[in-house]
């Protein structure tokens, strides 16, 4: 069968090909990445099944609307490098999305496919031209602009600020991009594990804008290091995109919680993710010995799946999801539910924790948790647990990991009062541009919405960055 | 990679750097910290900043070799580098004419108690500085607290010098000598400054302290370094590092700062191995 002869029942008679991975017994002893990638006899399959829709929903579906007839037409021909560029069009880090966005809610939810037959693997096939293209060498430095004369700064280099700054460098402007942290790459490199995204993708990501022309300043907080102020007054930046990200994480107001052994999920990963503590003493930076251990994880999200698996591989004996709704209402992506279910993870449902427990020495050693059962739906619209009766015990654990959720990072607000934010303290914009309340300010991501997906914040940083561009350039004009 | 340009032993142990950190020299203020790491593979530590010199574009830190990351630090000699630096964080010491107000610093605290008494002297406030120590020899910046102070005191464990003594003490003095004291900060080991709230608390004496848990990012994002402050969960990064000394629950602290000796013990005992070593050669 070939892209040019097949037919529509042929096409419908290929099986979805399953990605490769590593098998769950031993991948759960390590940090490398589970997922293995297709081979180019595994995309090329998988291409052959989507129909080139003439009016593909599955675009609409995207939040940066790549063009996924297109890019799939080229591998289901064996152009991988083409299929590559042509998402590129649209997504800055197609390697990256292609392992963590959250498809089977977006592109692949909208596949004509999925009613009938399994959707086409989007993601799959996007990672697969992203990898193909940097694994073999191929990657081609896009064409930048002539430049402008002016001068954006980006604060935040995760998601958010890489894709404004990507932007906007290729349209000729000079990007200065302020990371608080000592790496590049704010979440995916703080936050998602290296086994679910490997670190090295970020970088060559990065170091790709850094030939771009694009200037990275890690160890600069905004609010503290420089302001908004600052950079528009003293630094003379013509713009300032703000992509900070989630901030402070929310814990339960539950007693216990400043117990020894009990961590943020923001903590525990950022000790294993950032600090590399998996590979202490050679790293300086410990976390608690998980080895033979019970870890319960208290969240049903992706973080807590990262944070669950990491665990299991820090050696938990017993490496528990605690999460008061049932499985259904999970907003983790089934993948990693999946997955780390394939890994040994438990999962407790329908189980709230009123306390945590500990000894003399103010060790954690257990959580009093409480049995839900599902009710009526609440206001986001899934079923409301309501505890039972009588029904409290004390699950034994040596670490409880925290994962319920950020608060927004206060130092923005308390520094540049000008910039309105809503009553959670998110920032508030105009979502065609992402402007700000305060004039050539603009902002996008986690600090706009609370916390959400890599791709939205990248959407974000595209929309500020078109914004941005326009206005700057019109100014110009003037 | 910031570069180091002196490095001077004050004490026993106790070693002044001067960094350079432009940005972060002209920004400082009284009480805020800077996160280090010295080496690619290091933690990140929190330091409060004694010193800047904006002109210069380089800060002062004094830093006590304790664990295995300060005593790397204090092993580096001026032209040697580290590898990064962050800040300032956290709030600055909160500075308005209070009256008399008194600045003690034990051992260590000293070098952070001692910015703070240069911010209160400019404020406009009767300055006292208590300085303690365990004995002469662990006296720090004797002479710059008494540049800056209207009284300034010593106390030593041992009776090696100035008043035979705890600041506790000596502050006790104060009181008693009938010296109206409107305010009082502390900073120093978790003992002194439980002891120090526990002397000002029946006067109703406002009074601050420094705290110094464990920290990962030092921006707000992890929560490692949370304290309980009037039994609410407080970030010291963000909403600290100074808090009413009053509300804060010492003990949390004290067990929190715990939760790693067994690995500071192993890192410690492998550094001192490496150094051991390192002689030999």
């Amino acid at each position: 069968m070939d892209a040019q002869s097949i037919t529509t029942k042929e096409r419908l008679a290929i099986p979805r090909q399953e990605m490769p991975s590593q098998n769950p017994e031993v991948r759960s002893h390590n940090f490398q990445e589970v997922n293995l990638g297709y081979t180019a006899e595994l995309a090329q399959q998988e291409a052959l099944r989507c129909l080139q829709c003439k009016d593909p929903a599955c675009i609409k579906g995207c939040p940066v609307n790549i063009k996924i007839d297109q890019f799939i037409k080229f591998i289901a021909e064996g152009n991988f490098l083409g299929a590559a560029r042509k998402i590129k069009e649209d997504n800055v880090l197609p390697a990256v999305c292609g392992r963590v966005c959250p498809q089977e809610d977006q592109c692949e939810k909208t596949c004509i496919l999925t009613k009938k037959y399994k959707s086409v693997a989007i993601g799959n096939l996007e990672r697969f031209a992203a990898d193909y293209e940097r694994e073999t060498g191929n990657v081609e430095l896009p064409a930048v602009q002539p430049s402008t004369g002016k001068k954006v700064a980006v604060i935040g280099s995760g998601p958010a600020g890489l894709s404004c700054a990507n932007d906007l460098v290729q349209l000729g402007h000079a990007v200065t991009v302020f990371e608080a942290l000592h790496e590049l790459g704010g979440v995916l490199m703080y936050g998602i594990p290296q086994f679910r995204l490997p670190k090295e993708i970020v970088q060559a990501e990065i170091e790709g804008m850094k030939k771009l022309g694009v200037v990275f300043i890690p160890n600069a907080v905004a609010g503290r290091s420089v302001t908004v102020d600052e950079l528009l007054e003293e630094e003379q930046f013509d713009a300032v995109f703000i992509g900070v990200g989630a901030g402070l994480p929310w814990f339960m107001g539950i007693p216990g919680e400043n117990l020894l052994g009990v961590y943020s999920a923001n903590e525990f990963l950022t000790r294993v993710n950032l600090m590399k503590s998996y590979q202490f003493p050679d790293n300086d930076t410990p976390v608690f010995n998980c080895t033979g251990k019970n870890v319960a994880v208290f969240g049903g999200g992706n973080t807590a799946m990262d944070a669950v698996r990491t665990a299991k591989r820090l050696g938990a004996e017993h490496a528990y999801i605690v999460y008061r709704r049932s499985e259904a209402e999970m907003p983790a992506r089934i993948e990693e539910v999946h997955h780390a279910r394939e890994e040994g993870i438990e999962f407790l449902m329908l189980m709230n924790p009123l306390e945590f427990i500990g000894n003399e020495a103010q060790w954690l050693t257990g959580a009093k948790c409480l049995r839900m059962e599902l009710g009526e739906p609440d206001d986001s619209g899934r079923r409301r647990p309501v505890p039972i009766k009588d029904s409290e015990f004390i699950l034994p654990i040596d670490t409880a990991i925290i994962s319920i959720g950020n608060g927004s990072n206060p130092l923005i607000k308390q520094t540049t009062p000008d910039i309105e934010v809503s009553k959670r303290d998110t920032i508030v914009v105009d979502i065609n541009t992402m402007a700000t309340s305060k004039d050539n300010v603009y902002a996008g991501g986690d600090i706009v919405t609370g916390g959400a997906t890599v791709i939205l914040a990248m959407g974000a940083g595209r929309t500020a960055a078109a914004a941005i561009h326009e206005k700057l350039m019109r100014k110009k004009e003037h | 990679m910031h570069k180091i340009v002196s490095a001077i032993f004050l004490a026993e142990n106790i070693k002044k750097i001067e960094i350079e950190a432009p940005r972060i020299a002209k920004k400082r203020k009284a009480g805020q910290f800077v996160m280090i790491r010295v080496s690619e593979t290091g933690e990140r530590i929190p330091l409060t900043i004694a010193g800047s010199d904006p002109d210069k574009g380089t800060i002062t830190l004094i830093v006590q070799g304790m664990g295995k990351s300060t005593r790397e630090l204090n092993s580096k000699e001026a032209g040697d580098s580290i590898h990064d630096i962050v800040g300032p964080l956290g709030e600055p010491s909160h500075i308005e004419k209070f009256g008399t107000a008194v600045s003690i610093g034990g051992g260590l605290g000293a070098a952070i108690a001692y910015p703070t008494a240069v911010a209160l002297k400019e404020g406009g406030n009767y300055v006292i500085t208590i300085n303690g120590a365990r004995s002469k020899e662990l006296v720090i910046l004797e002479e710059e607290m008494k540049a800056v102070s209207d009284e300034a005191y010593i106390t030593t464990d041992d009776g090696s010098y100035g008043f035979h003594g705890f600041v506790t003490q000596k502050l006790q003095e104060l009181i008693d000598s009938g010296k109206a004291i409107d305010y009082v900060l502390a900073i120093g080991p978790i003992p002194m400054m439980r002891a120090i709230a526990e002397v000002t608390r029946p006067y109703k004496i406002k009074t601050m302290v420094s705290l110094n848990p464990i920290m990962v990012d030092g921006t707000g994002m992890c929560g490692g370094c949370r304290v309980s402050v009037d039994n609410q969960i407080k970030f010291a990064c963000v909403d600290g590092p100074e808090f009413d000394a009053h509300l804060v629950d010492f003990k949390n602290l004290s067990d929190r700062n715990k939760m790693y000796l067994p690995e500071e013990r192993q890192s410690a005992e492998a550094f001192t191995h490496k150094c051991n070593l390192l002689k030999q050669a």
